[in-house]
């Protein structure tokens, strides 16, 4: 057998303060109370950071306030400036923030080298080039900034997330407060000193860090003109309820259940490449993830066993290892929830089945995952796992297939393998989702908006359309 | 269709028609998708003791060749000599799979190999081109195998597998193979020739059907020789036919594999998709000249920790 000998990243390359307080107004402050930030691969507390409370939100919503003045006046080729200094410095210290991704989020460091951080600098580029060009993207002859941005982000892709609101943002001509994920924040913390480094005037980006109530202090904040938010459906509801009537602008970006479709005349090997990493890419916590799998009956068989012999090659493991495919569960909550449901796909009579595969002692590992007789009926078609967990169903004729597709309370993504292009066509066209992959998956660009129908929210993020949300 | 391909399997004769039938139902190759599969597996990173085990397995599997105009008896007698022991300076290095060469100068290599157990490969058929008559490829593949070479490296009709006739692609391996009797017989595909991914499925299909041991990707006589994907589309036919029928076939990417670390991309692209099996000069090889004293430096580089400059190295 040819075993690859380990081949970790170095994690000297960045470095991690013991602490870290609040950036708000272009300064660090002080820690008071804090909580700690673990790496989810082995456990070890990487640093401590600030709990931001009610007065700390309000001190970084004023400062938001007070810059916006002045960077909203600021033509937009000035402030296109600063982004592609932003942009230009992302790229140059990318190892570094990859590395700090992978420790902070367990996702492997293949990914946050070659996806997130790739990704995260092209969304600023992108960005940049529209700044100084708004007056033609579509929105009338002088759209205006709305003023201070409130944006909660996720955990799972804690740098691409926050590129994705902070830099429309800015290139529209708004300030921004930020809060990262309670299990995540170090990337944004790390962004902060890109700011510092960029020059970016004090106030115009604040990053709070803490958990869900100093998001809700954030979002409920009476001087906030915009709230965008991106996590689960059920946070996604309380937000809308409380921003509801108060004239804030709210984009949400929520869960999924993306149906990954597969004819019968798919080109075989790809659409199981294309499963592999509808599914197990960033440990299958992707909002798009195609997390149910729909294969025409007649080749059903077929493709499962190319499937299970395509995982059994998948290396699950330290998410330095350059090598390492799937790397940790980002938390124990998240761990604990993949295993719930995972427990009551096997009690609801779905077949489970898992690659020989030997995880870490310590840590949140899940080895990756496939119930195969899955029917809609079980909690595993419908529900969010966000791990690496695939229900597999099968179908008889493309109606069939879109009629289970559809049959989702959500509808953020969806994909189409099949040789035919008419019938792939037909097929995205009756589609309830925001995004329709063909013959391809989890493929992003800052150029192509992103968002969903039903519960998986509302608004779009990315490309053109994605200016709007932050216009008047 | 499955009793078309046994029968095809068995050298039963068969209509050119089921043939067609059957390659064409092949499930198609997507162009993007391969290249994302056949890139994403370059980025493995093979280090230390793991990079070791590759360079030595690499030059087992290396058929080391000359195919020039320019040949002559004592440069085959050379590179001969360097294939039964590449690295003079180290009796640990292991000796290559098999030497390649013309007809022609297959009595002069087969004179050194004898009893080596390197083995003697001979491209036959009118290569490079293929486009001889029949008779003159079968002559061609006689005297190879009776001047002592134990492979014999034939190209298939490019232009007979473009044009729709399977029927003369098949019947034309079933030929050669017969007149290279014990000899082990390489179909080249000419990949750079066929144009599309589905085309070298199609092509890999149809020469395993034939009874081909190896296939093999490139003559290493048009622009596009040995790539990741093409190798990659291979891999994946020869894996989905011996599922299929249960015998194995080997996979040559040849020309335009200069580097070790091109030779180890290889190696993880068949340890993914093939698995242990292929992981042997039995199943697998690189056709290459070049290749060689790469991966003789990067061999001399791990076991001393340093670099020794190209003149450490026998030119042939």
């Amino acid at each position: 057998m040819f075993e690859y000998a380990p081949a970790p990243e170095s994690r000297s390359i960045v470095d991690i303060a013991p602490s870290y307080g609040l950036f708000i107004d272009g300064e660090f402050g002080e820690a008071k109370d804090t909580f700690k930030t673990i790496n989810p691969a082995t456990e070890e507390v990487l640093t401590e950071v600030a709990l931001a409370g009610p007065e700390d939100v309000d001190r970084a919503v004023a400062a938001a306030r007070r810059a916006f003045t002045s960077w909203s006046a600021r033509p937009g080729s000035e402030r296109a400036k600063y982004l592609f200094r932003i942009a230009r410095i992302i790229q140059e210290r990318s190892r570094e923030l990859a590395v700090l991704e992978s420790l902070d989020n367990g996702k492997p460091i293949k990914e946050s080298r070659d996806v997130d951080l790739p990704l995260v600098a092209a969304h600023f580029f992108y960005y940049a080039g529209w700044a100084d060009k708004l007056k033609y993207a579509g929105f009338g002859p002088e759209p205006r900034p709305l003023g201070v941005a409130g944006q909660v982000i996720p955990w799972n892709f804690p740098m691409l997330m926050l590129a994705w609101k902070i830099a429309p943002a800015l290139a529209t001509g708004n300030t921004v407060v930020l809060k990262p994920a309670e299990t995540t924040p170090l990337s944004a913390l790390f962004f902060a000193d890109v700011c510092r480094q960029a020059e970016l005037p004090p106030g115009v980006v604040n990053i709070v860090t803490g958990a869900g109530d100093t998001g809700r202090y954030l979002v409920e904040h009476p001087d906030v003109n915009k709230v965008a938010f991106t996590g689960s459906t059920e946070v996604g509801r309380q937000i809308a309820r409380s921003v509801a009537g108060t004239g804030k602008k709210l984009t949400l970006e929520l869960g999924g259940k993306a149906a990954n479709i597969v004819f019968d005349d798919a080109p075989i090997d790809q659409a199981v490449e294309g499963i592999v990493n509808g599914i197990f890419f960033n440990q299958g916590h992707v909002c798009c993830a195609g997390s149910r799998l729909l294969v025409q009956e007649s080749i059903a068989d077929e493709l499962l066993s190319s499937l299970k012999r395509r995982m059994a090659t998948l290396r699950v493991g330290d998410p330095l290892d350059k090598n390492t495919d799937i790397g940790a569960i980002n938390s124990r909550a998240q761990l604990d929830k993949i295993v719930e449901l995972s427990e009551i796909g096997g009690q609801e009579g779905a077949e489970r089945w898992s690659p020989p595969c030997e995880l870490p002692d310590r840590g949140f590992w899940f080895a990756p995952t496939i119930f195969t007789g899955v029917t809609q009926a079980h909690r595993i078609a419908r529900e969010e796992i966000f791990g690496p967990v695939l229900s597999v169903l099968t179908f008889r004729t493309p109606a069939e297939a879109i009629e289970k597709a559809n049959n989702t309370p959500y509808g953020l993504s969806a994909g189409i393998w099949s040789e035919k292009g008419s019938q792939i066509l037909a097929v995205a066209d009756k589609l309830r989702a925001g995004v329709v992959w063909a013959n391809t998956f989890n493929k992003f660009d800052p150029t192509s908006p992103f968002g969903g129908y039903k519960e998986s929210g509302y608004g779009r993020e990315g490309g053109r359309q994605g200016l709007e949300a932050y216009l008047a | 269709m499955t009793a078309t391909a046994t029968s095809r399997l068995s050298g039963l004769p068969d209509s050119p028609a089921d043939l067609r039938t059957f390659l064409h139902g092949l499930p198609g190759v997507d162009k993007v998708g391969i290249e994302a599969r056949a890139a994403a597996l370059g980025t493995r990173s093979v280090k230390t003791s793991s990079k070791a085990q590759a360079i030595d397995l690499a030059i087992r599997m290396v058929d080391l060749t000359t195919l020039e105009g320019a040949d002559t008896p004592g440069k085959v007698r050379a590179l001969s000599a360097k294939a039964l022991r590449p690295d003079p300076a180290d009796p640990t290095c292991p000796p290559v799979a098999a030497v390649c060469v013309y007809p022609a100068m297959v009595p002069t290599a087969a004179a050194v190999l004898a009893g080596s157990g390197v083995h003697l490969a001979s491209v036959a058929t009118a290569f490079p081109s293929g486009q001889a008559p029949l008779e003159v490829k079968l002559a061609d593949t006689r005297d190879a195998v009776a001047g002592g070479a134990d492979e014999i490296d034939m190209v298939i009709s490019r232009g007979a597998f473009l044009a729709g006739d399977y029927g003369k692609v098949f019947d034309e391996i079933v030929a050669v193979k017969e007149a290279a009797g014990p000899a082990h017989l390489k179909v080249i595909l000419e990949t750079g020739e066929l144009g599309t991914y589905d085309n070298v499925r199609r092509a890999s299909w149809l020469a395993m059907l034939a009874g081909a041991h190896f296939i093999k990707t490139s003559t290493g006589k048009v622009d596009v020789n040995a790539t990741l994907p093409v190798t990659l589309v291979m891999l994946e036919a020869v894996r989905d036919f011996r599922e299929r029928y249960g015998r194995q076939v080997g996979v040559k990417p040849a020309g335009g594999i200069r580097t070790t670390k091109d030779a180890i991309k290889y190696l993880v692209m068949i340890n993914e998709t093939c698995g242990d099996d292929w992981l042997h000069p039995d199943w697998f090889r690189f056709g290459a000249s070049s290749l060689l004293n790469d991966l003789l430096m990067q061999r001399t580089k791990l076991t001393t920790g340093h670099y020794a400059g190209p003149d450490y190295f026998t030119l042939d």
